[in-house]
């Protein structure tokens, strides 16, 4: 048997549109086991994984170990705090210490670009990418073409603009190169001081306006703003922000088409978006979370070495039926 | 000390133009005679070097030796065996160690260790500033008088303007260059590798080009206000060789160098986080570095310089973010000049030789790059046919991190000569 996805998953630059197309549709059939009374399936009984968080996260964390736990694996959070990350321990150090306690994977979040490769290259356990510096959030893009999918019914030929601070973000990385790779058309918006330069020689259209951006696109991601940003001197206030930037329902009942609005998390109300679109008709904020369990069950069958053809019949326990 | 007759290499002195098959007669510390068919005087070691390059010995204005401080990266005698193991017969120690070369006393310790090392000669650069803090001058008199050669705030750039004019105006007293590393650290500050494509992909914060030029024009402007003779460190941007060509043609007192990762290696070698090419300044686009190479063909930078940069082993064992900047270089560079340069047709062998002996030597103006008769006997020997693949294990650094690695490189040093005194020999 191959490995469908190989040890690793760092980042969807990395993957052909055949593999991401292979994650989505594994995560079909696990979307139905958290509709369940009883939300656990056996696959991965008897795996153990390690959630290990350098960064401060509820929903991806939550997100992954509620995957974790549906899959019956044996799970392990380690956060920074508290930890003897917080003595000084290097990454390398650590690495080799969780691999001589014998685990099967690694669920890494850093605050440094390139940490979940460093790891990889340097443990035999899976590691999966849960967000490396600005580097890549390769869950949150899959979830987010798994809801494109949904909600817009394909994903090539559809117009996608990431909205927001570009520069910093992982999120918008990894969903600039799976919406490339499935067909989409990619656009960013938002100032040019949170846009990285030569952007669009990665294929895709950059609007510094927002309204530009509306009246273009079928699906709009929006970004978080972090707060920080502000101080850093990239732009000079959040109220200008919200502005000239947010996405708001008057700008939105100009657009020539119904919007579909995405959104990673957490947001800011009246900052990149008001409540009356976060919490309105063409929101699918709550329907991304809902995804992102099935997406990382997906993930961890695959790197599991599950086949993806017997996914369906996986989460009924009879994968050693056969 | 024996005499020394190296019969029938290739000569070459770009000091007066030299390049002829002849003998080169060492006696006494000093070049005796350069002609045919010399005799050796009686017990004099004669050494067969035909088919092998004669040529003043490498000279390298920018080198880290780390001590004192940081011992375990470097010591001014590892150093100094590395650079005669890579051909040099003199190196100039960056003030950057801990405490810093900011006194006369550091100076002569650096002085000491370097003729206790007794291999490539050690010049000191002196601090620009007190404590390298950026805020009041060091006593250029008290370290030129103890042996410093230049000064130089090197690892930061001397960020304010009001200290860099002083700094140019007061070593006009001493007539020694203010070496700068060009950094405007607002625009740099937190940046790992090149601002461009792959930085974005990498997600990676950039140092822009233009961090690099805005202090490349503004030394070059301070150096015409107050006569005091600037010179560039490790310039990496096509920008910058623009701004210091026209400095040149204006006829400024402005000298520059390159590295020769900055003339071999483009940022996509970031690529996969490969923290042996994080630099600074950052390996940068093809376009800089064919500037970098055509600058350095023209003369619109003069020096072959390695910023020798030697780190731990488990330093580069880190995430890109948290590991060091810099690569050791005494014992690559002239097989880097030889492959890239020469072997590229860049330059010709003697114009390589000026940018790494003659010139250097000139900038700063330093003993040697230059085979005249009752000149110091400071030579290398080199064979520039043969070639090596880079061993970093059996480096004379202590140190190791490099990219080159596993690298076939033209070029090997048979034999360097310090003061007619042989310091290194290839087994």
């Amino acid at each position: 048997m191959t490995l469908a996805l190989g040890k690793d998953l760092i980042g969807l630059e990395y993957l052909s549109p055949e593999q991401i197309r292979l994650i989505l549709d594994t995560a079909e059939p696990f979307k139905e086991v958290s509709e369940r009374a009883i939300k656990k399936v056996p696959t991965l009984r008897g795996q153990t994984i390690v959630n290990l968080f350098y960064e401060a996260s509820t929903r991806t964390r939550t997100s992954f170990e509620f995957a974790e736990k549906r899959l019956s694996a044996d799970t392990v959070n380690i956060a920074a705090q508290g930890s003897s990350i917080q003595k000084g321990e290097t990454l390398v150090d650590t690495a080799r210490n969780l691999e001589a306690m014998r685990i099967d994977m690694v669920v890494v979040r850093h605050p440094s670009s390139g940490a979940a490769q460093f790891l990889a290259e340097r443990i035999n356990s899976n590691v999966i990418n849960a967000g490396d510096g600005k580097h890549e959030h390769p869950t949150q893009g899959l979830l987010d073409l798994l809801t494109v999918r949904d909600k817009v019914g394909k994903i090539a030929g559809t117009r996608v603009c990431i909205c927001g601070d570009i520069l910093h973000s992982r999120v918008a990385r990894s969903n600039i190169w799976g919406l490339l790779k499935l067909g989409a058309e990619v656009a960013v918006c938002g100032p040019q001081s949170l846009l990285p330069r030569h952007i669009e020689q990665l294929g895709v259209t950059v609007f510094r306006r927002i309204e530009e951006a509306i009246a273009w696109a079928d699906v709009l991601n929006v970004l978080r703003l972090q707060l920080e940003r502000m101080n850093a001197g990239f732009i000079p206030s959040l109220r200008e922000y919200y502005r000239v930037f947010g996405v708001t329902a008057e700008r939105l009942a100009r657009a020539p088409r119904p919007l579909v609005i995405l959104h990673p998390g957490p947001i800011n109300r009246g900052v990149e978006i008001d409540s009356q679109v976060a919490d309105g008709p063409h929101s699918v904020i709550l329907h991304q979370v809902t995804n992102g369990v099935a997406v990382r069950m997906a993930v961890l069958y695959l790197l599991a070495g599950g086949r993806p053809d017997l996914a369906e019949a996986a989460k009924g326990g009879r994968e050693g039926g056969e | 000390m024996k005499p020394l007759l190296l019969k029938g290499g290739r000569i070459i002195d770009p000091s007066r133009g030299f390049d002829q098959t002849a003998d080169l007669l060492v006696q006494d510390g000093a070049i005796a005679g350069v002609g045919r068919g010399l005799g050796a005087p009686d017990g004099a070691e004669t050494m067969d070097v035909a088919g092998l390059v004669v040529a003043p010995g490498l000279i390298d204005l920018h080198t880290h030796l780390r001590e004192p401080g940081y011992e375990d990266r470097e010591t001014i005698a590892t150093g100094a065996m590395a650079a005669a193991a890579g051909g040099f017969t003199a190196v100039c120690a960056m003030p950057n160690t801990d405490p810093p070369i900011d006194n006369q006393s550091a100076v002569g310790f650096v002085v000491k260790q370097g003729l206790a090392a007794a291999a490539a000669r050690v010049y000191p650069i002196g601090a620009v500033s007190l404590g390298r803090k950026g805020e009041q001058l060091a006593e250029f008199g008290e370290l030129v008088g103890a042996g410093a050669v230049a000064v130089s705030d090197d690892g930061h750039p001397v960020a304010s303007g009001h200290l860099m004019r002083t700094a140019l105006e007061y070593s006009r007293t001493f007539d020694i260059p203010v070496a700068d590393h060009c950094e405007e650290p607002s625009l740099a500050q937190g940046g790992v590798m090149h601002e461009g494509l792959v930085a974005t992909r990498l997600g990676l914060k950039g140092i822009p080009a233009v961090a690099e030029e805005i202090m490349v024009a503004r030394n070059i402007l301070l150096s015409r206000l107050t006569g005091g003779r600037v010179h560039l460190c490790h310039m990496s941007t096509r920008g910058s060789v623009d701004l210091i060509r026209r400095a040149k043609d204006e006829g400024l007192a402005v000298t520059a160098e390159a590295t020769p990762h900055h003339f071999t290696l483009t940022h996509d070698a970031c690529n996969g986080y490969n923290t042996n090419a994080k630099m600074n300044p950052p390996l940068r686009e093809p376009e800089d570095v064919a500037a970098i190479r055509a600058a350095l063909k023209d003369g619109t930078i003069d020096v072959i310089a390695t910023d020798h940069a030697p780190h731990h082993y488990d330093a580069n064992e880190r995430d890109f973010d948290d590991a060091p900047f810099g690569i050791v270089g005494l014992e690559t560079a002239l097989g880097l000049g030889l492959t890239v340069l020469v072997e590229g047709g860049v330059l010709t062998l003697p114009e390589l030789v000026a940018r790494m002996s003659t010139a250097p030597a000139r900038t700063f103006r330093l003993t040697g790059g230059a085979l005249a008769p009752g000149a110091p006997a400071d030579v290398v020997v080199f064979d520039p046919r043969a070639r090596t693949r880079v061993d970093p294990q059996r480096f004379y650094s202590k140190s190791r991190n490099t990219p080159f690695g596993g690298r076939e490189l033209a070029g090997r040093v048979v034999r360097t000569v310090v003061g007619g005194r042989t310091v290194y020999r290839a087994a």
